[in-house]
C-alpha cells in the first residue's frame, strides 16, 4: 500500500516544481541562519537568489561529515535551541561524533516518511512490528518506532540484544513485521534454532533490513531462514535517519528516495562533478524540508547510481540502487562505523606500538567480527608472556572505550603484514557481503 | 654474574621455529639451552647460545624480533629436593621467579637458568646462602 499517494505518486515535472520551491527556500533559510553555509557559499560566488532551476543546484558548494565535525555540536542548526525537539548522534568516532538535531515539524516529517517506508516494505495498520533496532542516540530504534506509531501499527519497542528474550517476544507476541540489521537478523535466527523455535512457525510476513551494508546473496539467506520477504531500507542520521529511502516489496528493485523531501545527485567522487542518472559514483543528498538541520549536497561516500524508470508500485520517486560500496576506506562494523585512522591514533596513544597494523574484518557466526593485528616491534617485545598478552589487552580495552567496538588484538612478526607499494595494506575485508 | 638470554617473538605458524634454527645453524651459533612459552597466538622463544652477538645480528637481519634479558644459572644439586632447596630459599627472601628452565648436567649437578623480577637482589640472596652461580662465559661454552 503506497501510504501518501499525493506525494509517492506525483508525475515527475510535478514533483520538479516542488523541489525547486522547497530548494529555493532552504537555500535562503540556511544562508541567513547558519554561517558555515553562509561562508561557504560567498566564497564560492553563490548566492540563493540566483539559483533558477535544479540544474543550478551543481553550483553549490558540498557539505561533508568534516565539515559537521567541525561544527561539533551545534554549528550546523538553523533554528534557535528553543525549537530543537529531539537530539540524535553518530557513534563510534575517535573525533568529534556527528549531533543531529529535530524541530517538532522534523520529527513528524521523519515518522511520515518512515510511516511511508514501513508501508511500501509491507507493513499496514494490523501489523505488529517488532522493532529491534537500537534505541538511543543512533536512529534507528526511534526512528522506526515513530513511524510504526505513524502507520498505526502496533509497535515492540525490543531495541538491540537480550537475544534470547527477543525469541520469546516473537513466540508470544506474534509480531508479522521484523526491524533489524541484517546481521544481528541471522544471529536472531541462529539462537531461534538453538532454542528449537523455527522462524517458519512464527507469525512475520516481512522483514525491513538496513544500516549496514547487505547483498542480494544474504537476501535469499534471510528469506529463505526466516520465511520472509525482506526488503531494503537506507537512511542516515546525517540527513534524517531510517526512512531516507526504501525498497517497494512489489518489485524489490532499487530503493524509492522521498524526493519530495530530498534531492539526490550523483556525483564523480574524484572530480566532484554532478553525473546523469544511470550512472555509478558517489550519492549527495540536499534536504528541501528540514527545519532544524539542513543539509546541503551532503556527501554520503555511499557508492550507487539513480534511475527514474517508472516501478510497477506506482510510485514515482528516483530509485537508487543498493549501495555498492564506498567512496573511503569507512568500514560498519556491527552497525558501528570505523575508520583505520581511528584504530591507529588509539594504537598511537600506547607509545610502544609503531603504526604498522592491519584491519582483518569477518563475519562469523553472522556477526562482525574485528581483528586488529599489530606488528611487534623491538621497544614493545619482552620475554615474558603475561606482558606481552596484557598489551594485546589493553589495546583492545582501548579500541573498545574509544570506538565503541569490540576488536580482537593479535601481535604478528614484524614485515608480516603485506605491503604493496611499500604501503601496508590497511584492511581486510573478509565479509562475503 | 648475569648471563644474556635472547629471545624470540615468533607467530604460532607451521615451521617457524625451524626458520630461527635454521639461521643459527648457518651462522655456526651452538644452542645451549631453550624454552618456549606460547599461547594460542603467539610463542616466545629463550635461547642461551655461544654467541650471543652473532646471534642477534643473524637473526634480526632476517627479520626477527629479538630481545635480550638478564638471567642468572645456577648449579641444582642433581638429587631428590635440588631445586626445592633453592626455591624455598627464595620464597622466604621474597624473590620473585618469572620462569625457569634446565640448561645442562655438569658431573652431579645440573645448571638451571633462573628468570628474576629483580635479577640484583635474587643475585645477592643467592650468593649469601654459598649457591653457585656461574658467569655469562661458562654458560656460553661449558
Amino acid at each position: 500500500m503506497i501510504f501518501n499517494i499525493d506525494f509517492e505518486t506525483l508525475p515527475r515535472e510535478a514533483l520538479a516544481a516542488i523541489q525547486l520551491k522547497r530548494l529555493k527556500a532552504t537555500l535562503e533559510k540556511v544562508y541567513a541562519t547558519v554561517p558555515f553555509y553562509k561562508n561557504k557559499f560567498d566564497e564560492a560566488g553563490f548566492s540563493p537568489s540566483g539559483l533558477k532551476t535544479l540544474a543550478d543546484l551543481e553550483r553549490v558548494p558540498f557539505t561533508t561529515k568534516q565539515d559537521l565535525r567541525d561544527n561539533y555540536p551545534y554549528g550546523m542548526f538553523a533554528v534557535p535551541m528553543a525549537n530543537v525537539v529531539r537530539i540524535h548522534a553518530s557513534s563510534g568516532t575517535t573525533g568529534s561524533p556527528t549531533v543531529v538535531g529535530y524541530t517538532a515539524r522534523d520529527i513528524e516529517t521523519w515518522a511520515e516518511l518512515m510511516a511511508r517506508a514501513l508501508s511500501a516494505g509491507g507493513a499496514g495498520r494490523r501489523d505488529i512490528i517488532h522493532n529491534a533496532y537500537g534505541y538511543g542516540l543512533f536512529t534507528g530504534g526511534l526512528g522506526v518506532h515513530y513511524g510504526a506509531e505513524k502507520l498505526g501499527a502496533s509497535v515492540i519497542p525490543v531495541s538491540g540484544g537480550n537475544t534470547k528474550r527477543q525469541i520469546v517476544i516473537m513466540k508470544d507476541f506474534g509480531p508479522t513485521i521484523l526491524t533489524a540489521t541484517p546481521s544481528y537478523t541471522l544471529h536472531l535466527a541462529e539462537v531461534a534454532k538453538e532454542m528449537g523455535v523455527s522462524f517458519k512457525d512464527l507469525s512475520f510476513k516481512f522483514g525491513i533490513f538496513g544500516a549496514e551494508p547487505w547483498s542480494e546473496n544474504m537476501r535469499g539467506e534471510l528469506e529463505e531462514a526466516l520465511n520472509i520477504k525482506a526488503v531494503d531500507i537506507y537512511g542516515l542520521s546525517e540527513v534524517m535517519g531510517p526512512g531516507v529511502a526504501i525498497e517497494c516489496y512489489e518489485a524489490q528493485n532499487g530503493l524509492h528516495i522521498f524526493e519530495d523531501h530530498f534531492i539526490p545527485e550523483i556525483i564523480d567522487p574524484v572530480t566532484g562533478k554532478a553525473l546523469p542518472y544511470g550512472e555509478t559514483g558517489e550519492l549527495v543528498f540536499t534536504s528541501i524540508t528540514k527545519e532544524a538541520f539542513p543539509v546541503i549536497r551532503y556527501r554520503t561516500r555511499d557508492i550507487t547510481s539513480l534511475s527514474t524508470e517508472p516501478c510497477i508500485c506506482g510510485r514515482t520517486h528516483v530509485r537508487m540502487k543498493r549501495v555498492s560500496g564506498r567512496s573511503d576506506d569507512m568500514l560498519i562494523i556491527r552497525g558501528v562505523n570505523v575508520f583505520p585512522s581511528q584504530i591507529e591514533s588509539v594504537l598511537m596513544k600506547t607509545e610502544e606500538v609503531e603504526p604498522h597494523y592491519q584491519l582483518v574484518v569477518d563475519r562469523v557466526d553472522n556477526l562482525d567480527t574485528l581483528t586488529v593485528k599489530v606488528e611487534v616491534s623491538e621497544s614493545l617485545f619482552s620475554d615474558e608472556i603475561k606482558i606481552l598478552q596484557g598489551l594485546e589487552a589493553k589495546l583492545s580495552h582501548d579500541i573498545k572505550e574509544y570506538l565503541g567496538v569490540s576488536a580482537k588484538v593479535k601481535l604478528v612478526e614484524p614485515k608480516s603484514i603485506a605491503r604493496s607499494e611499500g604501503k601496508a595494506v590497511r584492511v581486510i575485508d573478509n565479509r562475503k557481503i | 654474574m648475569k648471563v644474556t638470554q635472547i629471545s624470540i617473538f615468533l607467530e604460532n605458524t607451521g615451521g617457524r621455529i625451524a626458520e630461527a634454527t635454521s639461521i643459527l645453524a648457518k651462522a655456526d651459533i651452538n644452542i645451549r639451552a631453550m624454552s618456549l612459552a606460547d599461547t594460542t597466538d603467539f610463542g616466545v622463544l629463550r635461547l642461551i647460545v655461544s654467541d650471543v652477538d652473532k646471534a642477534e645480528t643473524a637473526l634480526k637481519a632476517q627479520g626477527f624480533t629479538v630481545g635480550k634479558t638478564n638471567v642468572v644459572a645456577v648449579q641444582v644439586e642433581d638429587k631428590p629436593g635440588g631445586l626445592n632447596a633453592i626455591l624455598q630459599i627464595l620464597a622466604q627472601a621474597d624473590i620473585n621467579v618469572e620462569y625457569i628452565y634446565a640448561l645442562l648436567k655438569e658431573g652431579h649437578n645440573a645448571v638451571m637458568i633462573f628468570r628474576f623480577d629483580n635479577t640484583d637482589n635474587a643475585l645477592k640472596v643467592l650468593e649469601a646462602n654459598n649457591i653457585k652461580i656461574f658467569k655469562g662465559e661458562d654458560v656460553y661454552s661449558f
